[in-house]
């Protein structure tokens, strides 16, 4: 008998009779005998509750819990207890993907208000719910430009994406025959000019640009919505979540899609997931998006209810055709959006900006003011996350890793560079203790 | 679960001037977001709610009271595998110690990737192939990602001529779905009247453009390919790789293992075959597996035992097809599974497949009375009726037919969750059911008892059936409405 296998002897050798065998074995008894492993599976034998806990806490224990000072698109904040509370209901996170709307009004709920949310902070019209991660939902807006533009397969994305971005991108780009031509930078932005130059050509589906940008910088992107627009091209705008509390929004921009990830609207870092990548986009191209989607409607009583609904976009009803291979709706992790985000309200969201925007730049001016490091690109403004020039970098970050800090990471492609992040959880005594024994 | 209908919008309980958070006072002085240039800061300010702590927490409390799942009751749900989901898993992926930026260094986080490397090792021997990697984040991502292995697998080998994928008619729309998003064109091979692969439909189909063919097995109808050898075998032949969707792993535990079965890649759902919660649809976890000498092949990066240094590092293989994720995965969903394997471990791993079979045999033999079974014989962990008898159903061209859809709605009166209905596309009333191995006799004797009695409901009162459900916290929803008077946001349900 085992904890998770409700059967007795006697179910078992009862339910044989019904299904007409008369041994577990012969359920299986048109499966041709070579193919069969006859053998027990050499893994771990089986452990206890508390054996199980043990092991996995001994692995937990096993890896070093340093004070956060790195970003590069995942950040510390601080998730309100109420959070993962509520998140790890079991009625919320044992269900299925709402199908059956008259039993999962919890998640079609929660669903719509997080897509308000998100609408809300992007300034676009709808959100979709369902991308993994923000590095798979800029490759979804990729493949979006593509299929809305029809005939034209170029995209354009900056170069000032963080690398596990681009990689990702580059990925499915060369898979889905997407031609991705990379902008270049200048001065730590992206070089408007080229992209410009790029656009009117007038063979391009989409521009993809970073905010803030890999070394943390806040990009201008004026007039490339209407250089997009007046060459047929669409524009997406990747903005880290939490900054869209604060930061001039795509929709504000002109952006036709705004993707990202939204890990830093509460969700923990848990070693790089789940997160979950937002999507969002205008009326007009609704139908070209990837993805779940809930909608409002009435029951047969005529109350106001959801449902997941535009499903002829997708996989399972359109199969080859449909806008994307998603089938996930990134339901626990929507939740945990929407309620930091009923929590924090207005209010909070900017606080949180403002608290880790005052720590990034103590932080920046603590270092460059002390002659320890240099801007890299001065006079470019940054939120909370900057890149600064130590030398011995690599040795500088080593010595803090020694101390109990992750002091930022490694800008790639740029010697001697850190690229370092704060939040609203960085001490004003953590940094100070850590500037004195560097 | 209550049917009482709860129904409000956090956006309705807002009231300015609430707040729901607390943060310490800044320490940092002279700071300001205000010095950021008017440009580049929003300039509407962002609606969003403003609510106490206890009203966050009463609304998303009532609201999942309107909720079903696992934990509420029987969710008989075909090919998504909804066998409970331990609490200790939840405890231990929620351990502070895997809560760490996924840039710490590999030296600072050896029992992360230990854990990875464990669970990569362990799906690697279940499955009977060489190497797994953990980092796509669903099944559908798996998929994709299995996919590009074949054709880096093909470019690598200067075969650029191989453009094409099998896939069974009775696959699930995202095989199809994801061979486009990967670039390839799909082909459909026929089934048989059994519902499993027509090979002399096959043959023809296969040749230098084929880069390779996907299954699942036992297929969507849960019945086990028997010719599996023999269509491996034509489909190397003509140099194509067969791949193995992982969604009904679960039955074939211990007994019987993919890459035995002549796949060369796979996936795996942790979040079927590998106990991890569905949560509301997502995130899911779909690692993917591959037969020795394609272990190149792998998205980046891997991780990797380091038998001179003892220790656990990440390694980038220039071969390889790319990347598919931003760090490893979905990380905290791989705890959870290694939890569970943990716990099951070898002595009991093949009798979670063989109880989903015999629970599946059980409630098909104790209804093929009642409902039309096309496919008769021996399932797997699931199998499919194409609806109720016409003696209950009533006549097919009457308006009051009892259809799948009623006899599914109808299930949820009675505190069960419906089966897949109207998939597979190979028969009209499909209904295709998957009760898995955590469910006791007794739940299935009293499920059965509701699908007896609905069958005879349809017959004494056909329209009750077509106007349920009755005594959920909604009715059947106007779903035309949904599409025709879009609305997606609160502020749109205002205008």
């Amino acid at each position: 008998m085992y904890k998770y296998f409700p059967h007795t002897p006697d179910d078992i050798q009862q339910m044989l009779a019904v299904a007409g065998v008369a041994s577990l074995d012969d359920l299986y008894a048109e499966i041709p005998d070579e193919l069969k492993l006859h053998r027990q599976l050499n893994i771990p034998s089986e452990k206890s509750e508390m054996e199980v806990r043990q092991i996995i806490e001994t692995m937990a224990a096993d890896n070093k819990r340093l004070v956060c000072l790195a970003g590069a698109g995942v950040y510390d904040h601080y998730s309100p207890s109420l959070v993962s509370y509520l998140a790890a209901r079991s009625e919320f996170s044992t269900s299925y993907t709402p199908y059956q709307a008259e039993i999962s009004q919890g998640t079609l709920q929660y669903i719509f208000e997080y897509q308000t949310m998100m609408a809300e902070l992007t300034g676009l019209d709808v959100s979709n719910a369902s991308m993994y991660d923000g590095t798979t939902a800029t490759a979804e807006a990729m493949m979006m430009c593509v299929a809305a533009a029809k005939k034209r397969n170029r995209v354009l994305i900056s170069s000032t994406f963080a690398s596990n971005v681009l990689n990702v991108v580059r990925t499915y780009a060369g898979y889905h025959g997407v031609d991705l031509v990379e902008v270049p930078a200048k001065d730590g932005v992206m070089d408007r000019e080229a992209a410009l130059a790029l656009v009117a050509q007038d063979n391009v589906a989409g521009l993809i640009v970073a905010q803030p940008n890999r070394y943390g910088l806040i990009e201008d992107f004026t007039g490339l919505a209407e250089a997009c627009h007046a060459h047929k091209a669409l524009l997406a705008v990747n903005t880290m979540a939490s900054a869209l509390g604060v930061l001039k929004s795509p929709g504000e921009w002109g952006a036709d899609i705004a993707c990202g990830d939204a890990q830093s609207l509460g969700i923990p870092m848990s070693y790089g997931g789940p997160y979950i990548g937002y999507l969002c986009t205008t009326n007009a191209l609704i139908r070209k998006m990837p993805g779940r989607l809930v909608g409002a409607t009435t029951d047969a009583e005529g109350r106001r209810a959801f449902v997941l609904t535009m499903q002829a976009r997708e996989q399972h009803i359109r199969r080859e055709k449909a806008t994307s291979n998603i089938c996930t709706a990134q339901g626990v992790m929507c939740f945990y959006v929407a309620c930091y985000l009923s929590l924090m309200g207005k209010r909070g969201l900017r606080e949180v900006n403002e608290q880790s925007y005052a720590a990034a730049h103590y932080l920046h001016d603590a270092l460059v003011g002390s002659g320890r490091a240099e801007d890299v690109f001065p006079g470019v403004a940054f939120l909370n996350e900057f890149t600064v020039r130590i030398p011995g970098a690599r040795q500088v970050r080593e010595k803090a890793l020694a101390l109990g800090y992750l002091l930022g990471v490694e800008t790639e492609g740029m010697d001697d560079c850190l690229t370092i992040a704060c939040t609203e959880k960085t001490g004003k005594q953590e940094i100070d203790d850590l500037l004195s024994n560097l | 679960m209550n049917n009482v209908y709860y129904g409000k919008l956090i956006f309705e309980l807002s009231q300015p001037g609430r707040v729901g958070y607390s943060l310490p006072k800044s320490a940092f002085e002279g700071y300001s977001l205000d010095d950021l240039s008017a440009e580049s800061r929003r300039g509407a300010e962002v609606e969003l709610p403003e609510c106490d702590e206890l009203t966050v927490a009463r609304h998303y409390t009532n609201m999942s009271n309107n909720n079903f799942g696992v934990d509420t009751g029987f969710y008989p749900l075909g090919s998504c595998t909804m066998k409970y989901n331990p609490k200790i898993n939840e405890e231990v992926a929620a351990l502070p110690g895997f809560n760490i930026h996924p840039a710490t260094p590999a030296a600072l986080s050896q029992g992360a990737l230990r854990l990875y490397d464990e669970v990569q090792k362990t799906l690697s021997e279940i499955a009977g192939l060489s190497r797994f990697t953990l980092n796509p984040y669903a099944g559908a991502h798996g998929e994709l990602t299995g996919l590009m292995v074949i054709r880096t697998y093909h470019q690598q080998r200067g075969d650029t001529q191989r453009t094409k994928i099998i896939v069974p008619d009775s696959a699930h729309g995202t095989n199809p779905a994801s061979a486009a998003v990967c670039g390839l064109q799909i082909v459909q091979v026929k089934s048989t009247p059994r519902g499993t692969v027509d090979v002399e439909d096959l043959k023809p189909l296969l040749g230098p453009d084929v880069a390779g063919m996907m299954m699942t097995n036992p297929n969507t109808l849960g019945i086990f390919e028997t010719e599996i050898p023999e269509i491996a075998r034509l489909v190397h032949e003509c140099g194509g790789l067969m791949y193995y969707d992982g969604a009904n792993l679960n039955p074939m535990l211990g007994v019987c293992r993919p890459g035995d079965m002549g796949f060369d890649v796979m996936h795996i759902n942790l979040h079927k075959t590998f106990s991890t919660p569905h949560g509301g649809g997502g995130p899911g976890s779909g690692p993917v597996g591959v037969r020795q000498g394609l272990e190149h092949c792998l998205p980046n990066p891997q991780v990797v035992y380091n038998e001179e240094t003892h220790l656990y590092e990440l390694r980038t293989d220039e071969h390889s097809l790319g990347y598919v994720s931003g760090w490893l995965g979905n990380y905290a969903i791989i705890i959870r599974a290694y939890a569970y394997l943990l716990s099951l471990g070898r002595e009991n791993i093949a009798m979670a497949g063989k109880l989903s079979v015999l629970n599946a045999n059980y409630i098909k033999e104790s209804l093929k009375d009642y409902f039309n079974l096309p496919i008769d014989g021996l399932c797997k962990h699931e199998f499919v009726f194409d609806g109720l008898r016409e003696e209950y159903a009533g006549d097919h061209h009457a308006s009051d037919h009892v259809t799948t859809l009623d006899v599914a709605k109808r299930l949820l009166d009675y505190g069960y969750h419906a089966p897949t209905i109207y998939f597979p596309l190979l028969f009209h009333e499909a209904m295709m059911i998957e009760p898995t191995e955590t469910e006791s006799r007794d739940t299935l004797d009293a499920f059965i008892a509701v699908m007896q009695q609905i069958a005879e409901e349809a017959k004494a009162n056909p329209q009750m059936l077509k106007t349920a459900p009755h005594n959920t916290p909604i009715r059947r929803l106007d779903d035309v409405k949904a599409v025709k008077e879009p609305k997606f946001t609160y502020r749109s349900l205002q205008a």
